[in-house]
């Protein structure tokens, strides 16, 4: 194999139980987002955009549908001779194999993959989030700072900061502590899951997590934390930007809306920085004579009849005449027929809405219908169905 | 299982699309949106199973090659066949018909392994199934298998026209006729035995002979069974900016937009990673088809918007199309009008087409 100098492993494996019925069928990076791409897109892209080539994406919870969109990698241009993407699912060895632990037993599992490189550097991210973030800034950070391990973090509100691993740096940004979701937070500079390892120091600490039998074998919890005992150079990098945790149906509904303000954070049609997704070749959107469409995003192979108002609307989506969509996410491929009512509601890929159903209220709740399911004409529904 | 090899013999091609095919051959022309006109005999090959596809590019072919690229988007970059780009071996050499352009590639259909060979156009918008050809070519015992359509359009238009029997089988070849409704147009597509297309190739071009229509197939309508082919399904007559501005309208009923992207599967097309459409505040759009990367703040109205197309606050874009990457200024107010490729217009600027509409050229700043 070749050299690389840094090589990316994405943490693809996770439930994302905070979705509810959105991952029943598959894992929270393949979960749609944005109009026309899944989770993972972004960090994909991230990757492609950055001149990164060579990513392992651990794959572990539902699969199959992650599995056949990353294929060989074409739509992010990671179909690369001798580099590109490789699947890492858990595997068997002579003796025996197991599932993925914890997300530092994940890497620790696949040290032979990463060897095979022989890179100076392993950049950790996980398919979770939704940022546009260049890790070759990162890492040139990284080398300035002669650090063991760099942290992309941010500043986040004082009141969300114990959902986050947080730190406090000195003033040339060198981590002096780390907590990972603490109840009373000390900081509010919190970790973006991003992380760049100087590979030979990382393994040395994932050989050590291995033998202790106590640890969760986690980044947050295990590995930072035994870096900092350890005296090692850990360095915070500070992103400036739009990043978001989609991991709730809450901060999924709210990225949505977040996109369609005229001047919206979080760029998608740079030309300069692509978001690449696979692409599902449909013909253009049709919008009749009597449809009203005002702040939204509607993606190709829609046929629009009634009124969308501050929503995103995947592929294949039909409304039809005289309905009204407002503040929602509407998933690939869903019907919705004549004189229905959808207000703040997700609508899962696939779902048939019959004519004159009401869906959501003015209650301030999302309601959240779930994959497959048909929705009868003239049904009332304002909770979530998982 | 693979019995055809496809041929998109672009030597005979007219570019009658005026500004619009003036840097650029007709079946590389956008259209419907997102798509080339080429796109529709690639998808069509791949959906029939033909995976072995020579493009004969003769001239203009920049934006042609660019858009074909590996041929990945229509599955046909293979390892065993796929795409073939073929250019006339010297292009200084003048041009003296099809079959000089073919007989230069002869080892190319020597190698191909397929049992049969269908040439075609490059510019055609339909949804066709080789594989039923083959089957009726087969059923009828024909040599040779000539594809043609009714014509239906009021237009005055040029066409080879073919007289078939009440068995379909061909009588007459007509070249360069002016048609009327109801003539039987030839749309310069056959189908036959690779060998014999080999053999008559050789042949007709050792005789100092070019053209394979003229020559060869009209030559030899006595000599050989020569099958009709009769095209039922939707295919519009684009021979002009009228007729390509009126069949892009047509798009814009959904009874058409259905047969012609749904029924058949999808039309494939290079991929270019825009975003959804995105419509702000202020837009105000019906009757439209609408591509992605599109931000739209104005009004439209009856037209269509291709890949990345601005529109701003308070422009006004009416029974227009409006090709990749065009940018309305504010307040500016279009009326039947088409803008090539990257067409700026300025703020309150107003252009008006009669009705067969104005075209303006690629990357004009207006």
């Amino acid at each position: 194999m070749f050299k690389k100098e840094t090589i990316a492993m994405l943490l693809a494996g996770g439930q994302g139980t905070r979705l509810k019925g959105l991952t029943k069928k598959l894992a929270k990076p393949a979960v749609p987002f944005g109009g026309k791409y899944r989770i993972i897109d972004f960090t994909l892209s991230n990757c492609s955009n950055s001149g990164i080539d060579t990513v392992g994406v651990l794959t572990q919870y539902q699969p199959h549908i992650l599995n056949s969109y990353i294929g060989i990698g074409s739509a992010w241009d990671l179909d690369r001779k001798y580099r590109g993407i490789s699947v890492l699912p858990p595997y068997q060895g002579q003796k025996g194999g197991e599932w993925y632990k914890g997300t530092a037993n994940a890497i620790y599992q696949n040290a032979y993959y990463i060897n095979q490189y022989d890179p100076e550097y392993v950049l950790v991210i996980s398919g979770d989030h939704i940022y546009k973030m260049d890790y070759s800034k990162m890492i040139d950070h990284h080398k300035e700072k002669g650090a063991d391990a760099t942290i992309a973090v941010l500043e986040v509100p004082w009141e969300e900061a114990s959902r986050f691993g947080l730190m406090n740096t000195n003033d040339t940004n060198k981590i002096v502590n780390f907590e990972e979701k603490p109840t009373n937070p000390k900081s509010n500079l919190a970790s973006m899951g991003v992380y760049i390892f100087n590979w030979k120091v990382l393994n040395q600490f994932l050989l050590e997590d291995e033998q202790n039998k106590l640890s969760s074998n986690d980044f947050g919890k295990d590995i930072i934390p035994a870096m900092l005992k350890k005296d090692k150079e850990l360095y915070a990098y500070e992103f400036q930007g739009y990043w978001k945790d989609v991991g709730t149906v809450k901060s999924l509904w709210e990225a949505h809306m977040d996109l369609l303000s005229d001047d919206p954070e979080l760029d998608i049609n740079d030309p300069t920085w692509k978001i690449y997704s696979v692409n599902p070749n449909q013909p253009p959107q049709y919008i009749a004579s009597k449809a009203s469409i005002k702040r939204s995003l509607v993606n190709e192979g829609c046929l629009v009849y009634g009124n969308v108002e501050n929503s995103v609307l995947f592929y294949g989506v039909y409304v039809g005449l005289g309905s009204t969509i407002k503040e929602s996410i509407i998933m690939p491929d869903v019907k919705i027929g004549a004189n229905v009512t959808i207000k703040k509601a997700i609508i899962a890929s696939g779902t048939v809405i019959k004519d004159g159903a009401v869906i959501g209220d003015d209650s301030g709740e999302i309601t959240l219908i779930v994959e497959d399911l048909g929705i009868a004409p003239d049904s009332n529904i304002n909770k979530q169905l998982t | 299982m693979e019995q055809i090899m496809g041929v998109i013999n672009l030597g005979n091609e007219k570019d009658l699309l005026e500004d619009l095919t003036k840097h650029r051959c007709q079946a590389s022309v956008p259209f419907g949106g997102r798509y080339r006109l080429v796109d529709f005999i690639l998808s069509n090959f791949v959906k029939s199973g033909v995976h072995n596809v020579g493009v004969f590019a003769r001239k203009k072919y920049r934006a042609l090659l660019d858009h074909l690229g590996s041929g990945k988007e229509w599955d046909l970059d293979r390892q065993k066949d796929g795409l073939f780009i073929l250019p006339p071996h010297d292009s200084t050499e003048s041009y003296k018909g099809d079959i000089q352009h073919f007989y230069e590639h002869l080892p190319y259909f020597e190698r191909s392994k397929e049992e049969y060979i269908l040439v075609t156009q490059g510019s055609i918008v339909w949804n066709i199934n080789f594989r039923h050809v083959l089957e009726e070519h087969k059923n009828q015992g024909a040599d040779i298998t000539l594809i043609y359509k009714d014509y239906s359009q009021e237009e005055k238009a040029v066409y080879h026209t073919l007289d078939v029997d009440d068995n379909e089988r061909v009588q007459a070849v007509h070249l360069e006729k002016t048609i009327n409704q109801g003539d039987n147009v030839f749309l310069n597509t056959y189908l036959m035995k690779k060998s014999l297309f080999i053999d008559l190739m050789k042949e007709t071009y050792e005789q100092g002979k070019y053209d394979f229509v003229t020559d060869v197939i009209r030559a030899n309508l006595n000599r050989y069974h020569v099958q009709g082919f009769h095209f039922k399904g939707y295919m519009p007559f684009i021979h002009s900016i009228e007729s390509f501005y009126n069949h892009s309208m047509n798009l814009l009923d959904p009874n058409v937009l259905q047969q012609l992207f749904y029924d058949h599967g999808f039309i494939y097309t290079k991929v270019k990673h825009g975003p959804p459409a995105k419509y702000l505040q202020g837009s105000h759009v019906v009757n439209s088809l609408i591509a992605n990367g599109c931000t739209i703040e104005g009004k439209v109205e009856n037209s269509i918007l291709f890949r990345g197309v601005k529109v701003h606050k308070g422009a006004v874009i009416r029974n227009s199309i409006i090709m990749q990457k065009g940018e309305i200024g504010e307040e500016a107010f279009l009326e039947n009008v088409i803008l090539d490729k990257d067409v700026k217009v300025s703020k309150d600027r107003i252009l008006k087409g009669e009705e067969i509409p104005t075209v303006f050229a690629k990357s004009s700043h207006l």
